[in-house]
Parts: C-alpha cells; structure tokens; sequence
C-alpha cells in the first residue's frame, strides 16, 4: 500500500478571487420563510404577548418544561397541560458575545444566557442579560423578564427586552 | 485526503475526486472493485448547492452504484464511516467506499452565516444570535461548573497547532504559545480566536472491504470493531451542557460492541473531536477516558502529549489540520488508520498502539458518533 | 385562544461564490478569450466530456487531455418556458434546447433563436468578445443552421 502520496488541493487567497484571478459565479437566493408556529409555540408567542411565559407539563415522568411542546419526548407520549410559569429563573449560562451573527464586530458587547426558569425541571431558553457587568454575572444568578410594553407586543420572544438580575 | 485549505479553487466534485483517486490509488484498487459508495457531508448550505449528495456523486465514485448521503452536522465525518460500515457487516457488499466533503468558502459573507439556522427559527433566531454563542455557552458552563482557568483550556490549542505542523494537509499548523491563546482577541468570551478550528475546504475518502477481501488488498488491514451514535433532545436549553451524555451513550455503544471494559486502559490513543479546544477536553471526559472534570489535569500533566500515556489528536486536530466540516472527522479516521498501521511518520504515537478511537460531534450539541479501530 | 400566533417569518442571510473549478477554469476561459468550446477526453473510456471535468466519473481516471470541440452540435431535446423560475407568467415565451455536440459525451443547454425540432443542426452563437465575462451566459444562443 502507499500511504505516503502529498495531498493534493489548489489554495487561492482572498485575492486570488477578489481580483478574478480564477473565474467564479455568483448566486444570491431569494429565500424566504413564513414558518407555522405549530400548536405549542403558537401558545408560548401567545403568551408572550400577554406578558406571560408559557410551559407544558407531562404527567408521566412529571417534567415540567419550557419552550413548551405537545409531546414529551422522554416517555413519547402527548403532554397533558400547559401551564403559566413564573418570569423569573436562574442564569444557567452565559456568554459575552462581540460579535455579530456575521461576524462583524459589535460595539456594545450582547450577553446571550441560558435562563433556567422558576417551576421547570432545570428547563429554560435562551435570552439576554441586560442591566448587568460582564464580570459581575455568576452562573445561579436570580434574574426576571423584563418585558416590552404592552402596546410593543407582537407574540414573539422579543416581547422580553432581556432578563436583569434581582439579588439573592 | 486531499489539503485542508480556507479556499480551494476545486469545486465539491473535484475535492471529492483527489480524495478518492488517492484512497484508491493507495491500495491498488480500480473504482470497479467497489461495490458501493457513502458519503457525507454537513449542510448543503455551505457549498450552496442543493442536493450536495447528488451533485458530488460523480466525482465520489458513486456513478451506477449504490450511492447515498448522510448528514448529521458536525458528526458526519465519523458517522460516514459508520454509514460505509452498515453496507458491508449488514453482509450486502464486499467493498464500501466512504467519502467526506465540505466546500464552506463559497458561503458569504461568511459561512458561519449559514449557521443561523441551526437555532430555533421561531424563538432563538430573533435574538440575533451566532455559533460562536454555542460553544461560549457549552464552554463556560463546563468551566464554571469544574472551576477550570481559561489557561487549561488554551493548552489544547498550543498542543493541537503544533502537533499538526507534522501533517501534510494541515491548514493552519504553527507554534504558538499560551499567551498568544490567552491575548487573542475575544469573540463570545470564553471564546477568544485562537480557541477556534478554521473555516475549510477539503476531502477525504476510506475504502471499506469485508473481512476476506481485505486481507487479500493487504497484510494488515485496519479493522472497525465497534461503533456508536446517539443523540439527545433538539431541547438543548433544557439539558445540562458540563456533560456530553450524548457521547458517552455513544461511546459506551462502540465500547460494546469492541469489547472495551475499561477504556482509559484499553483505548491506546484517541482522536475526539476538537472544533474548539475545550471540547477535546469535554469529548475525552464523554469518551469516558477520565473522570469528569479531569481532562485538563491529563492535559497539563503531558498525559496526552504525543509521547504521553494517552495521546489525543495526534494528526493536530481540527485546530491544527482544518475543519471542512464533514471531511474533518473522516480525518481522524485516517489517522487511526495511519498510526495503526505505524505509518504516520513523524505524527507516530510511541509505543506500537493496538486500539484508537475516533469521535465526532455535531448538530446544535446533539450527535456524538464513535468509532472503535485495531490493528 | 385568540392570541394565538400562528406563522413566524425569516429568510436565509448567505450569497455565495462558486469557484468555477479546475475543469472549469479551462473551459470558461476558452468561451471567455477565444469563442471556443472544450471537452476533456478519457484515453481509457474513449469518452469526450462536455463541459469538460478532471475526473471521468466511469473508471475514475485523471483527466488532463483538454481538446476543443466544434461549435456546432444537434438538438437532443427542446421546450418552450412560459413561466419564469418565481412562477409568474413571461411576456414573451422563451425556448430552451438540450445540444448535443458530435463525438462528445454531455451537451450544453441554453435559449434558441427561432424555431427547431429533434434533430436539427444549431450552431453556438457567442457574445461579443468585449462582453463576455467566462459565464455560461456568454452562449447568446442556439439557431439553426
């Protein structure tokens, strides 16, 4: 057998396709989506527009979660309620992002965090800090929605402007 | 395999090809000898072409044949070996040719923009989040709930980088020092720029036989001898991210079937995957080779050194060789291959190693695909 | 329940940029520079690829041999579009034939000038060599002979 034969591949630089060096096509799709919301977030964007977060409960192993979903996906079988949860909960995790979705660089750091809300079994979505130092942010940290004003709601996740933290 | 390079000039077809020309090549065999074909390859977002089984079947190998695709994101790579492997125990084909590929750089403004939609399209994509936030999120929580120092992180990107300043398809291999990780520019902190494996294209391709046939292509066949995939809830808010469980379902699953009772005895050295460098240290503890909590100890101890008792990423990872997403892990394959066969030259783990394991990890932390080989 | 939301909208933010290839590079260059066609020949098969590409997908051979190809070919098949790719209904209907070119393996696909059937003889007819840029579009059109 011969395991020694070099690699082949031709690299080419930023430049090399910049200045058409070497030939390429170009293609822009015209992507677009209206997703269904389907019956469980329908309920949770809902909710939030009415100020209130939303989970499902499955009777079976009795998890307690949010988002929430029709089925529970540990026993495989429909959840049997939705419920209204507390807007608070604890920071499970955090980053402190400079950077955009496409990578440019961002002036005011965004804080993505995993909040773990209150009543759940340790279920909880992802959202922002706001009202916090990057270094003062512990992971366990109580925090609580705060939520856009009323006439701002559209029922989507961004009817939470972000979460603040609220002291032991 | 072909380079691993930030942009090739050949397109997917032409990657896959140089590959599979070189596999065959390196074991005497005509494209006629193969009886199927299969391939990975993550999103078709990246190349931008839809159908990127389809499209990239010619220059795969798989003209007239039994073709198929599979995709588990950044899993593809070891679940492609997994997949090739279905075709020959199942007792249906002698031979199996197994292809990985990604062409990301045609993707702008930058493929991690493709990424976007990994997350929920419905409540997570208004946030305006990226991936880097992923593995932030996954990487301060492991940090923080072991209380490991960014510097135990940062020592995997020092060792990857220069272990694949031995590899011939290396994209970015250079020595770099702890300082450098720890004063690189901050993206997503934890996450700084020299945490992170790069945006690649390239190709790598492995050919399969059955137990017959391979002994009579050659002396010493490297052989699969347990392999394992398994993946946890789409609900990744609502699971703990210190662990992996998905990986040591996985990995337990390969272990099995190998009969591997005590891995960090039994297992000689092992290629996990390493998109980031906390995640070698996340998937060794996943991969059940040390405690949990105790990688980054093994790491500054030198235990996984290329001379250590336990080597891990001896190619020089993703971090070092690149990381075409899909191609990336079918790497690692290679190089099981390779250092079983005592030939990866100046890569060579010392001590004639018997058993290599080869894992990757994909989706939004969900997939964890394991493979177990012996010499 | 009333509030109920019931669609989220989003799009998909990427553009991409091929690179045309290796096999790509020769035969968009020849159509760029010269007017010309080209096909990559398989010695082993006896198979001349059009368009042209670096591997021959039945034994897997490197290809290296580029050779040009007539600018002339037959129509292997045609139709004529009434809608355009979003679906709406085209002012003008466009007619599109399949063009095989003699002793080659492949063909090219691109509008027709005029009528044709089956069979008939087309020639390529090239843009104007200050307005070509190496793109497929770069073929004006087919007509007949």
């Amino acid at each position: 057998m011969k395991t020694d034969m070099p690699p082949s591949g031709t690299p080419l630089s930023e430049e090399d396709l910049a200045n058409r060096n070497v030939l390429t096509v170009m293609y822009h799709p015209q992507a677009k989506y209206a997703w269904a919301t389907g019956i469980a977030i329908s309920k949770f964007l809902g909710g939030l527009k009415e100020g209130r977060i939303c989970g499902s409960k499955c009777e079976k192993c009795g998890r307690i979660v949010v988002p929430p979903r029709i089925f529970c996906e540990y026993c495989f079988r429909r959840s049997d309620s939705y419920l209204t949860l507390p807007d608070t909960g604890i920071i499970n995790t955090y980053s402190v992002s400079h950077i955009s979705t496409d990578t440019t660089r961002l002036k005011t750091p965004i804080i993505p965090a995993v909040i773990e809300i209150d009543g759940t079994d340790k279920a909880g979505f992802l959202h922002i800090l706001g009202e916090i130092e990057p270094d003062a942010i512990r992971i366990g940290m109580k925090v609580k929605a705060v939520w856009k004003h009323v006439s701002e709601r559209t029922g989507s996740i961004m009817d939470i402007h972000y979460f603040r933290p609220i002291g032991e | 395999m072909t380079k691993f390079m930030r942009r090739a000039q050949e397109t997917g077809k032409e990657l896959s090809f140089e590959a599979v020309r070189n596999a065959l090549d390196s074991c005497n065999m005509r494209i006629e000898d193969i009886e199927s074909v299969a391939l990975g390859s993550a999103p078709d977002a990246f190349d931008g072409i839809h159908m990127k089984g389809e499209y990239l079947l010619d220059g795969a190998g798989g003209w007239g044949k039994p073709y198929s695709r599979s995709y588990v994101g950044g899993g593809t790579g070891v679940f492609s070996l997994i997949h090739g492997w279905w075709h020959i125990a199942s007792g249906l084909f002698d031979t199996c040719l197994v292809v990985a590929e990604e062409k990301m750089s045609s993707c702008l403004p930058h493929p991690q923009a493709a990424f976007l939609t990994i997350f929920d399209n419905m409540i997570e994509r208004p946030l305006g989040p990226n991936l880097i936030w992923i593995f932030a999120l996954e990487m301060q929580r492991y940090m923080q709930t072991y209380r490991i120092p960014k510097e135990q992180i940062a020592q995997v990107a020092v060792k990857n980088k220069q272990n694949a300043l031995d590899h011939p398809s290396a994209q970015i291999a250079k020595r770099i020092t702890l300082q450098d990780v720890l004063d690189s520019e901050v993206l997503a902190w934890p996450v700084q720029r020299l945490d992170i494996s790069p945006v690649s294209d390239g190709a790598c391709a492995v050919v399969l036989a059955s137990e017959n046939i391979a002994r009579k292509i050659t002396d010493s066949p490297v052989w699969i001898d347990g392999v394992g995939w398994n993946l946890d809830t789409a609900y990744w808010t609502n699971r703990d991210l210190y662990f992996p469980r998905y990986v040591a379902n996985a990995a337990r699953m390969a272990y099995q079937m190998a009969g591997v009772k005590n891995p960090r005895r039994d297992i000689d050295f092992a290629e996990p995957y390493d998109p980031f460098d906390y995640k070698e240290l996340h998937h060794m503890e996943g991969l059940l080779l040390c405690r949990k909590g105790e990688a980054p100890k093994l790491t500054t101890e030198g235990v996984t050194q290329r001379d250590g008792k336990l080597p891990i990423c001896p190619s020089g990872g993703l971090l070092g060789v690149g990381n075409p997403i899909a191609a990336a892990g079918l790497m690692k394959i290679c190089e099981l291959f390779w250092q079983l066969r005592g030939e990866a030259g100046k890569r060579q783990v010392a001590g004639d190693p018997r058993t290599g394991v080869a894992q990757a990890w994909g989706d939004l932390m969900q997939i964890g695909t394991v493979v177990v080989m012996r010499s | 329940m009333s509030t109920d939301i019931s669609k989220v909208e989003g799009d998909f933010p990427v553009h991409f940029r091929y690179t045309v290839g290796v096999a790509g590079e020769k035969f968009f260059r020849e159509i760029k520079d010269n007017g010309k066609l080209t096909g990559s020949r398989c010695k082993k098969c006896g198979i001349t690829y059009v368009p042209p590409r670096i591997f021959c997908e039945r034994c897997m051979s490197k290809l290296d041999e580029f050779v040009n190809v007539e600018n002339t070919g037959t129509v292997e098949t045609h139709t004529t579009c009434c809608r355009d790719s979003q679906g709406k209904a085209m002012e003008k209907p466009m007619r599109v034939a399949f063009v095989r070119f003699y002793g080659t393996h492949g063909g090219l696909i691109q509008k027709v000038h005029g009528d044709v059937s089956i069979g008939d003889k087309v020639r390529v007819v090239f843009k104007d060599k200050a307005q070509r840029t190496g793109s497929i579009l770069d073929i004006a059109y087919f007509e007949r002979l």
